[in-house]
């Protein structure tokens, strides 16, 4: 087997898992976001569908693919405001307005794709833009530095989500709002306001996620195109112990082995399809089990606020 | 030299405006079913330390967090400096000078000392946050005020009486000239409340006002310059300190006569009941809490186990409640070995616990009132008639329990979660006693408790004594300690450093042990004998 890695494969291999990963760079850390506030949003996937389909319509009526991204953020946007209402303001159990949300995102985004579209069509996505200078460095530069902006994006998006919530006085709110909602309060802190905004974001950040698979990756819309992505998405955060690198890390290892799995069958490896299907899958899972740090999860972690309780 | 700043320019050391004045008049606030302020007056003024006593559930908490801005009155005013003020949230509170340091602590374990400081205010730089700025000035504040604490640490490594420092810091840093301190002496050590103490008074002497609140007669003598008692949400009178002593106190909180000192007829010994056997236990961090601890506790008989908070009493407790593994040595409860049994196997041996954490583990918060009486018998009569709740028996036995132990509350079906601190405590001292236990551990009985349900839960203890029950009465209260136990076991860094007779011990003998001085001469002979 050991023919089958020759360098020009081992550096699709990366390629594919850098492009694989923007998707749940993008949900993760919004995501992450929403927990560090003290809300798990599980309909992720939901908005996905939602963010994939608006800015797949949108950038191809309108001919212009920024129009597509952003129509999915607005989209993304008003959905998460959506779960903000229902899940701080109503104080709904979150668990059950997030799967509530997932099912709207996932009939909603159907259903406008039959109104509106005859079958499966294309579209030309975002284009690779080649760095300078970075960009012609051999055989990296191929790999790491002629991406879509998209990607770009999502990457970029990890340090900057870092030094929002490490480095400046909002994310500090953000992070005691979701650790003990009643010491931020009693500083004169509003919960409910960050809650809306971190929870706003992270549904942003999901429609861009959703765009990111239409409009830049696979380049065209299908019902249920998602399968579930939201839900690896909001794994990773788990995985990442609610931190920005630590989900880097999670998607990375994901996409690679994604990636692995796609070039085996391209190569035509002999090895069961179905198993290889699964092999990212069940290595979440795992690491899952194995890695999380329960101590770092957010103490008020799905836990509407009152005040006055102890 | 605060002596020099003070009156000059109506300014405080820290730079902010004194408040001169600040009065509450005619508060009135309702909960459903409960008049918790009933027209209160009350007032504090620059440089005075004013005592806010009551028993529990008399409105004192609910009258404070009006004054920072949590809840809203139902009628009645705020002035300062003559001004009438409109607290709609804290920020409201703070912005006016206002501080408060809660009945439970407001601070978020997972962020360093400086980050719950600087929590929720502008930074200079504006976006990036100014960790370094903040903690010069912390560093400041805690030297001016003597309030030791190291502005780096993660909140969840601190002691109790470091987290409390940080809670004033965070009041200082906002420029808080009236401090509120909502029993703030409830978990600390007696060498704290002295800091704590010290503290204040220089606060006080620089113009600060504050308001404390404490349900120990003896601190609110020896900190206050005025006390004002409140009593089923009213005022009952307001006292210059030096004009009052503690017998007229009590009697004001309670409304009748408390005994302050117990009889106490000799003990009666029965059999061991609880016997630990080189017991050691694990912490929290990894390191051994309990270490090889011994003790016997004979039927009819109390042993105190005094000790500075953090020596390994909590682990001890949980480890005989079942509630933390045994690394090894042996536990035997009537002579059966209970080492690795669960919680259930222990109460169905007799052992009744009473917990140090009772807002957590004592209690289920969302149930009521008389579910929570009936949680650990549910299942037997008279609560239960083969698989069904007896909801009359229920109401009925309830009832008496939250008259005869005096728990404030609308109803028995009243979530535990509305009751103020002290009925909780009442509550569950009501449905451990009411078992009729063999052996019973009890952990800080009465930690925020007020004089007049002191005096009951005391009471009671004793009762059960004379009842032959084997009593582990584990208490950083000396005076409770003393007043109570046949003998004294003093624990230190997590091994029992002597064993000593309860009624004649001293308070310095004792001090002197729990900073760790070993017990010499006689009383080692009497380590070996016991
Ligand atoms: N949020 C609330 N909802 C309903 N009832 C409440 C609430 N807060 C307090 N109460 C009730 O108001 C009364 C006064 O409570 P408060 O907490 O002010 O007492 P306290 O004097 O501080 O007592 P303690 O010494 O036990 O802390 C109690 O009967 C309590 O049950
Ligand atoms: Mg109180």
């Amino acid at each position: 087997m050991s023919n089958v890695f020759t360098i020009p494969v081992v550096l699709g291999i990366i390629y594919s898992g850098l492009r694989l990963a923007t998707p749940y760079l993008y949900a993760a850390i919004g995501e992450a976001f929403a927990q560090n506030s003290g809300v798990y949003n599980l309909g992720v996937d939901g908005i996905m569908l939602m963010g994939a389909f608006s800015g797949f319509y949108v950038g191809m009526k309108t001919g212009n693919l920024w129009w597509g991204l952003l129509a999915a953020m607005g989209v993304g946007l008003l959905m998460g405001l959506l779960m903000a209402v229902v899940s701080v303001t109503l104080k709904a159990e979150q668990g059950i307005s997030g799967i509530g949300l997932y099912m709207f995102g996932l009939g909603l985004s159907s259903l406008l794709f039959k109104k509106t579209m005859s079958g499966v069509e294309s579209i030309s996505g975002f284009q690779p833009v080649r760095i300078p200078l970075l960009g012609n460095i051999p055989y990296l530069g191929d790999v790491l530095f002629n991406h879509n902006l998209l990607v770009y994006g999502a990457f970029l998006l990890v340090p900057l989500a870092s030094f929002i919530l490490y480095k400046t006085p909002f994310g500090l709110m953000i992070r005691a709002v979701g650790q003990n909602p009643q010491a931020a309060d009693t500083l004169g802190i509003n919960v409910d306001r960050i809650r809306y905004i971190t929870v706003s974001l992270g549904g942003m950040l999901a429609g861009i996620a959703g765009a990111s698979l239409s409009i830049s990756l696979i380049n065209l819309f299908q019902e249920n195109m998602t399968s579930g992505m939201g839900f690896i998405a909001i794994a990773l955060v788990y995985f990442g112990s609610w931190r920005p690198l630590g989900i880097l890390g999670g998607a990375l290892l994901f996409s690679f082995v994604n990636a692995l799995q796609l070039w085996l069958q391209v190569l035509g490896v002999n090895f069961p399809y179905d198993f290889a299907v699964m092999l990212p899958y069940a290595m979440t899972i795992l690491a899952l089990a194995i890695s999380v740090r329960r101590a770092a999860m957010p103490d008020a972690l799905g836990k509407p606020f009152e005040r006055g309780e102890f | 030299m605060s002596t020099q700043v003070l009156g000059l320019d109506g300014r405080l050391p820290t730079g902010q405006m004194r408040i001169e004045e600040m009065r509450m008049v005619g508060i009135v606030k309702r909960f459903p079913g409960v008049l918790a302020n009933d027209h209160v007056d009350f007032d504090v003024r620059a440089g005075e330390i004013h005592a806010l006593l009551g028993e529990n559930g008399a409105g004192k908490t609910t009258l404070m967090r009006q004054l920072y801005g949590l809840y809203r009155p139902d009628a009645g005013k705020i002035l300062i400096n003559g001004v009438e003020q409109h607290f709609n949230s804290p920020q409201d509170a703070i912005r006016a000078g206002i501080g408060m340091i809660h009945q439970h602590f407001m601070l978020v374990p997972s962020l360093t000392v400086v980050e719950n400081v600087a929590l929720g205010l502008k930074s200079s730089r504006g976006i990036l946050l100014d960790l370094d700025r903040v903690e010069k000035r912390v560093r400041e504040l805690s030297e001016q005020y003597g309030l030791k604490v190291d502005p780096k640490a993660y909140v969840w490594q601190l002691a109790v009486g470091e987290q409390q420092r940080v809670e004033i810091l965070k009041a200082l840093y906002r420029g808080a000239a009236l401090l509120i301190l909502d029993e703030p002496t409830a978990v600390l050590t007696p060498q704290e409340v002295e800091d704590l103490f010290r503290t204040l008074r220089q606060m006080a002497r620089d113009g600060h006002a504050l308001i404390f609140i404490s349900h120990k007669l003896h601190e609110v003598l020896a900190i206050s310059d005025r006390v004002t008692v409140l009593r089923d949400g009213r005022v009952v009178g307001t006292r210059p300190t030096h004009e009052t002593n503690k017998s007229e106190l009590a009697q004001m909180m309670v409304g009748r006569p408390v005994i302050l000192q117990y009889e106490r007829p000799p003990a009666q010994l029965g059999e061991v009941r609880l016997a630990i056997e080189n017991l050691v236990v694990g912490g929290d961090r990894g390191h051994d809490a309990v270490r090889n601890v011994s003790l016997e506790v004979h039927a009819g008989e109390i042993v105190g186990l005094a000790g500075v908070s953090g020596n390994g009493q909590r682990e001890l407790a949980e480890a005989l409640a079942g509630l933390r593994p045994v690394k090894s040595g042996r536990i035997l409860l009537c002579g059966k070995d209970i080492t690795h049994e669960p919680p259930g196997a222990r109460i169905a041996l007799g052992q009744s616990y009473i917990p140090e954490e009772r807002l957590r583990d004592g209690t289920i918060k969302q149930f009521s009132v008389a579910d929570n009486l009936i949680l650990e018998d549910h299942h037997k009569p008279p609560f239960s008639r083969k698989i069904f709740l007896d909801f009359n028996a229920i109401r009925e036995i309830s009832e008496r329990l939250v008259r005869e132990y005096n728990v404030k509350t609308p109803s028995v079906d009243t979530p535990v979660k509305n009751l103020s601190g002290g009925n909780i405590q009442k509550l569950i001292l009501a449905r451990e006693l009411s078992r009729r236990p063999k052996v019973l551990i009890a952990s800080q009985p009465t930690r925020g408790v007020d004089i007049g349900a002191t005096e009951y839960i005391h009471q009671r203890l004793l009762e059960q004594r004379q009842a032959g029950t084997a009593i582990l009465l584990i208490s950083e209260d000396l005076d409770e300690i003393r007043a109570l136990s046949d003998r004294i076991a003093v624990i230190y860094e997590g091994e029992i450093v002597g064993i000593v007779d309860g009624p004649s011990a001293t308070a310095e003998q004792l001090g002197l042990m729990m900073a760790g001085v070993r017990e010499g001469g006689q009383h080692h002979l009497e380590k070996i004998r016991l």
